[in-house]
């Protein structure tokens, strides 16, 4: 008897396995039978990012200094006074084109200041920022925590083009007939704006690009909204991997490489076991 | 122990000589990797894969010592440490941190070609067996490695990822919450926890090339395995390892650089999660929280368990999901056919490509969002997944007629039938 348990013990093992997914399995389709799972208002109306074309696109993109610097410029008229720009300092704007003088100075005129302590008295003060430092973080009152921007790009699904079609995206609010379908979503809290871009269609931040030259860049392009929204979002490729662009010179230089290492390591190969039958 | 017909380490200079005669350290390098280690004929490319984890292996802790010098292990200090400081400040800091973040990848990609490679050719069967179990110890080590690296950036995948993965422990009956919490060194992820995981990360890839050396030796007393599945006969079936193997090895290192480089510069992301770029916020819990790749399918099969059976179905899960992988020890035990290579077992190779399918299935599931039709197959594809190794391999190992195996390797390479290609000699024979 116990020769012939532990002879069949594999089958036991396996068949329990089974068993309880057999189980599961049962419980999971007939769940879905009785109450089959109705469609969200966020299956309904959300919308994929729209296309957009940005010359860092691809494995071997680069940047376009110029784009940046408008990018930074609505960066700074718009977006800044919300959102944080933490791992990012003001002496990697020299990387997009700015002189060491411009650095300097937009540091010095930048209207949030570097909290600092006092070591003597402990009380809190500030001091105008310097190149070396890191954009300071913004405290942000309102409803909502707007996320740091250093890395959007790198952490929505997307990218560029998300944070494009999230700012040009701001619609209407869909009919009521539209919404009777989705009475819980239809009793969202005024005060959000609607944004099919949006994970859950709500977002808390109004339309941040409203009108056409909202901000006058100096190198003559026409601020449109989608321009700025363009802009903005290549600078934010930027910030989020200011390194992009010798990343991708130095793939270029060490794939070529590694072809030709490759290629002498095949004819190695043959050569060695030339005459062997393998 | 070796074939007699091994070549003999034969220092000719006198400084070789004297360190020969005190620390014989080269000879036994010579005869581990050189040409004192006689190799079957007619490897493939698939026996490639076993040198090119050990590059993997020394890229991760290479890439990774250097990290270390950079790393800030605390809550408050890792995201910005890593995303911060190493991507922007350090020298080739970015190239540092995108080889070991994508080095994770080709390291567990190479291992499991590697594994099923292992599967497919029987190299787990007498007498190989130890070579397999220390393979499965070693597969362990890598993805609780693998794992603890994932965490140290300490974004949303991080931080909820350690979450589900400790939360395994309070599966336990009556003392998991207690055994979680005290392994955690809190309620939650934090500075306790990501310190204990940066340690156990550096410790970790010390001890598996331990097991790796193990693993070597172990391979080293019945000689490697080959496609034919035929032991070695005499020394006609067999070539040095170098330079036969080093040239091959080495060609199939460059192909590994190459896709290696080609993620490193020109896709570092692809294999990333959007939300890893997002700091961790105990507050704000992910909408779908999935892990790496890797660990897809194994995930499919924690999910897989949604019914309550005497036992808890998450305790289930939990259990089913490392009894996918202990079971892999029993598995020399459980293929009871004399017949090594999948070559000339009409059965079993089709079982092999159904089991292959079943995991692609079950990956494909473990990296999707829990819909009931992604439920129901991965309900399906894990009950597979147990039948195949508990149920199917142990009776087609009886049933199965296998078919006419050659004399020796030397025969089946002169008849152009060497197995060298996965199914030519299924074609032919």
């Amino acid at each position: 008897m116990l020769p012939l348990f532990i002879r069949s013990i594999k089958f036991l093992v396996g068949g329990a396995f089974i068993f309880v997914l057999g189980l599961a399995l049962f419980g999971t389709i007939s769940g879905w039978v009785q109450d089959p799972p109705k469609e969200t208002a966020e299956e309904a109306m959300h919308h994929h990012p729209k296309e957009l074309r940005l010359p860092s696109d691809g494995p071997l993109g680069k940047f376009d200094n110029q784009q940046l610097q408008r990018g930074f410029l609505v960066f700074e008229k718009v977006c800044a006074s919300c959102h944080s720009l933490s791992l990012v300092s003001f002496r990697d704007l020299q990387q997009i084109g700015y002189s060491e003088a411009e650095v300097k100075k937009i540091a010095k005129d930048w209207p949030i200041k570097q909290p600092v302590q006092d070591p003597k008295a402990g009380t809190w003060g500030e001091r105008d920022n310097l190149a070396s430092d890191r954009f300071p973080k913004v405290y942000y009152p309102g409803t909502g925590t707007p996320p740091d921007l250093s890395l959007i790009t790198k952490a929505r699904h997307g990218g560029p083009a998300y944070v494009y079609s999230l700012l040009t995206g701001y619609s209407e609010k869909p009919s009521a007939e539209a919404l009777a379908h989705f009475p819980e979503f239809a009793k969202t809290p005024d005060g959000m704006h609607f944004n099919p871009y949006f994970a859950n269609l709500n977002i808390a931040m109004p339309p941040p690009l409203t009108a056409d030259d909202q901000v006058t860049f100096s190198d003559g392009t026409r601020a449109t909204v989608d321009q700025m929204a363009q802009d903005v979002s290549a600078f934010l490729v930027w910030t989020a991997e200011p390194t992009m662009q010798r990343r991708h010179a130095a793939g270029v230089a060490v794939v070529l490489f590694l072809l030709i290492a490759t290629g002498l390591a095949y004819g190695a190969y043959l050569t060695v076991w030339r005459g062997v039958k393998h | 122990m070796s074939f007699p017909w091994a070549r003999h380490y034969e220092p000719k200079n006198p400084l070789t000589q004297w360190i020969d005669s005190r620390l014989p350290l080269p000879r036994f390098v010579y005869n581990a990797v050189g040409a004192g280690y006689p190799v079957p004929r007619n490897l493939n490319y698939f026996w490639n894969f076993g040198v090119l984890a050990g590059v993997a292996l020394v890229v991760q802790i290479v890439t990774g010592i250097v990290l270390a010098m950079h790393f800030h292990s605390s809550a408050a200090g890792a995201f910005d440490s890593i995303n911060g400081t190493i991507m922007r400040d350090v020298n080739a800091g970015w190239f540092l941190r995108f080889a070991h973040a994508n080095g994770a990848s080709m390291f567990l990609l190479v291992v499991y070609i590697h594994i099923f490679r292992g599967l497919y050719y029987g190299s787990y069967k007498a007498p190989r067996e130890m070579v397999w179990l220390i393979g499965v110890v070693i597969f362990l080590l890598l993805m609780a490695t693998a794992f603890m690296g994932y965490v140290l950036p300490w974004g949303q995948m991080s931080f909820w990822g350690a979450q589900v993965i400790t939360g395994f422990f309070s599966a336990i009956p009556v003392v998991g919450e207690w055994i979680r919490i005290w392994l955690l060194g809190g309620y939650a992820p934090d500075d306790a926890a990501l310190n204990r995981f940066f340690s156990l990360h550096y410790l970790l890839p010390f001890v598996i090339a331990g097991a790796v050396i193990l693993h070597i030796w172990a391979l080293h007393i019945p000689g490697s395995s080959n496609p034919t599945g035929v032991e070695v006969k005499g020394e006609q079936d067999t070539v040095p390892f170098h330079p036969y193997y080093t040239a091959k090895d080495g060609f199939g290192v460059g192909v590994f650089l190459i896709l290696f480089s080609t993620l490193i510069f020109f896709f570092p992301d692809l294999l990333g999660h959007p939300d890893n770029y997002i700091p961790a916020n105990p507050l704000s819990t992910p909408a779908h929280i999935v892990p790496e790749w890797y660990f897809w399918p194994f995930y499919a099969i924690l999910r897989a368990f949604t019914a309550n059976f005497i036992l808890e179905a998450k305790l289930w899960g939990v259990v089913a999901m490392f009894g996918s992988i202990i079971l892999l020890f029993f598995l020399p035990w459980l293929d009871k056919s004399p017949v090594r290579s999948a070559n000339y077992r009409p059965m079993y190779r089709v079982a092999f490509w159904v089991l292959v399918l079943d995991v692609l299935v079950l990956g494909y599931c473990g990296g999707s969002a829990a819909t009931p039709g992604i439920v129901v197959l991965s309900q399906i594809c894990a009950a597979y997944y147990f039948a195949h190794f508990l149920i199917i391999v142990p009776i087609i190992s009886r049933l199965e007629r296998p078919k006419p195996l050659p004399n020796s390797i030397t025969e089946a390479v002169l008849a152009g039938k060497s197995g060298s290609r996965m199914t030519e000699t299924a074609v032919s024979a």
